[in-house]
């Protein structure tokens, strides 16, 4: 039987960050298993620019930034696994995999790191009445065919979701020849970046129908048009308001769900919010030895983040290897106060704390001119102004360690007050 | 002349920002920041923007190698770019950085590859 301190589930930013850094943490034996062909993850089909800001300093394509964490992760000399596919771990942290070499492998590890990312969502998930033809694709998927196989997948398209993948690829469809014909969300409000609003939508003079959704899809073989119509404030469609658009292709951008069928079956503790694993302050997840980072644990809007929580989940996965992790003591519990949907890490041992808590967390709506108050056992400890918050935009926070110290540290609560009440 | 609106891109709160030309002077509004003017007034007079795009490529693990301009173009130009990246084919191996297409269409700036391949 193989056997690593450390196996790595993913080679995405996720899981290259983590095992650089466990690495680095004096941990030796370190496997990443990758399914695909090579390592990078999504970063890979992410040809356009503004990656890397927080970490780099520079705006770098998805490759750049995946290539400087390949590159890295070669020279530490970790060992990597590609075309092989993880099929579940067990509690015990015995991991089954498999690939045509090797075949079927049992690998015995001392901790895992779950860096799985996330998929996603298909047509089923959401619900469109009319044919099943071909010419419907998941805009992550048209991103891999045009960017990596050079296959253009339509001539005329729309865009159902305002994502930032959606808005991405009606760019880069525009600029490949296609006529990319609308954007249509189903909110009030665009779920991507301003910034890709501007860049790729408005430069090209595509437009965003918000409060808009595809209720039908037409044609046989070849989608042939789809039908569009207008949304009332309970998302439902609005007669009278439908409009045909004649098209061959339809992207859907309509989210990403974390990939937990292996968390799942193992019986990590789920948060149903993220759909990702409930983790503490060192990533770790409700099974000791089991951490987890990424989009695994909650779907990112920036990469940048990713690497920073993978970071702290390699560093930790080192620790205890090595014996470090200080599990004794009390729980904190963070939770989503007015506002707020959601905040990760849920647990935190402030005795396990170098010297500040990060949290990320998103809000649930479109916000201006607020203040975003931090309280540890119902008093508030700090205020933060935020003139504009958006569900698509991950916020993050530090708490000092000293502040968690000396509290009874029952609960963190992080909501949303209007300025000046 | 008719003041031009348009959301400044510079920082995430995206400020609806106003540009009015004066006696050749340049009169930026309702921006929050002097990063605001800055980019107003470059989007009036010469928008730019960096492309991202692929390239054929030869005797490599995929068909299509990311590529893009080491710094931002005319806006205008990215059309005209493209035409030019979408007309060449190169062969594997390239490392990541090297020159694709110098001083693509007289901009002065280099198209350069986004990974080794
Ligand atoms: C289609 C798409 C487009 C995106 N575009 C952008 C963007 O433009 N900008 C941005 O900042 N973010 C983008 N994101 C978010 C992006 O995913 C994150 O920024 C980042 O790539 C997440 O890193 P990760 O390592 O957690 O996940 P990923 O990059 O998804 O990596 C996960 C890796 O795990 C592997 N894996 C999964 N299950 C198994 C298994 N059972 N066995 C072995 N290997 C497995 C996968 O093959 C993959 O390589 C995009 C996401 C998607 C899905
Ligand atoms: S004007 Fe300043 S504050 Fe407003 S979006 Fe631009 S850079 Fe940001």
């Amino acid at each position: 039987m193989l056997a690593y301190d450390i196996v790595v589930i993913g080679g995405g930013p996720a899981g290259l960050a983590a095992a650089i850094e466990a690495k680095k943490n004096g941990v030796d034996s370190i496997l990443v298993i990758e399914r695909d062909r090579e390592l990078g993850g999504i970063l890979q089909q992410c040809i356009h620019n503004g990656f890397g800001l927080h970490i780099f300093k520079e705006e770098l394509t998805g490759p750049e930034y995946a290539e400087k964490f390949i590159v890295e992760l070669q020279k530490l000399g970790i060992e990597y696994k590609l075309d092989t596919m993880v099929l579940n771990i067990r509690e015990d942290r015995l991991v089954n995999a498999i690939n045509t070499e090797d075949g079927f492998m049992i690998i015995k590890a001392r901790a895992i790191v779950l860096a799985m990312g996330c998929r996603e969502r298909t047509r089923g998930a959401i619900n469109i009445s009319g044919t099943r033809p071909a010419g419907v694709f998941t805009a992550g998927t048209a991103q891999r065919f045009v960017n990596m196989e050079g296959y253009m997948v339509g001539k005329k398209v729309v865009i159902l979701g305002s994502g930032d993948i959606g808005l991405i690829m009606a760019r880069r469809m525009t600029l490949e020849g296609a006529k990319v014909l609308a954007v249509a969300e189903l909110m009030p409000f665009s779920g991507g970046l301003t910034r890709n609003i501007v860049q790729c939508l408005d430069d090209y003079d595509i437009p965003l129908l918000l409060s808009h959704t595809v209720i039908e899809i037409k044609g046989k073989d070849r989608v042939e048009g789809v039908v569009i119509a207008k949304v009332d404030e309970n998302k439902r469609p609005i007669k009278g308001t439908e409009k045909y658009y004649e098209c061959d292709t339809l992207l859907l951008s309509v989210g990403l769900i974390p990939e937990n069928e292996i968390s799942e079956n193992v019986g990590i503790k789920m948060d149903p919010i993220t759909s990702g694993p409930v983790v503490n302050e060192a990533m770790e997840t409700s099974i000791e030895g089991i951490f987890a980072c990424g989009n695994v644990v909650h779907v990112h809007d920036l990469v940048d983040f990713v690497t920073e929580e993978s970071r702290r989940a390699g560093k930790n996965a080192a620790k205890y290897i090595k014996n470090q992790i200080q599990s004794e003591g009390s729980i904190t519990e963070t939770k989503p106060g007015k506002g707020i949907s959601y905040i990760v890490p849920q647990k935190v041992r402030p005795e396990n704390i170098d010297k500040t808590l990060d949290l990320f967390m998103r809000v649930d709506n479109v916000y201006h001119n607020m203040n975003m108050v931090i309280s540890i056992d119902g008093k508030e400890i700090k205020r933060m102004k935020k003139r504009h918050l958006a569900p698509g935009e991950m916020e993050a926070v530090k708490i000092k360690k000293e502040d968690l110290m000396d509290s009874k540290h029952a609960e963190i609560t992080i909501s949303l007050v209007e300025e000046g009440a | 002349m008719k003041a031009k609106e348009m959301i400044c891109i510079v920082c995430p709160l995206g400020c609806h920002i106003k540009v009015l030309k004066n006696d050749g002077v340049y009169n930026v509004t309702e921006n929050k920041c002097l990063r605001g003017k800055e980019y107003g007034i470059k989007e009036l007079t010469n928008p730019i923007r960096v492309l991202t795009t692929t390239v054929k490529i030869k005797d490599a693990l995929l068909n299509r190698l990311p590529v893009k301009t080491k710094e931002a173009i005319p806006k205008h130009k990215v059309i005209k770019c493209m035409e030019v990246i979408n007309s060449i084919e190169i062969k594997s191996p390239i490392s990541v950085g090297e020159v694709i297409v110098e001083n693509i269409l007289g901009t002065g700036v280099d198209v350069v590859a986004s990974r080794s391949m």
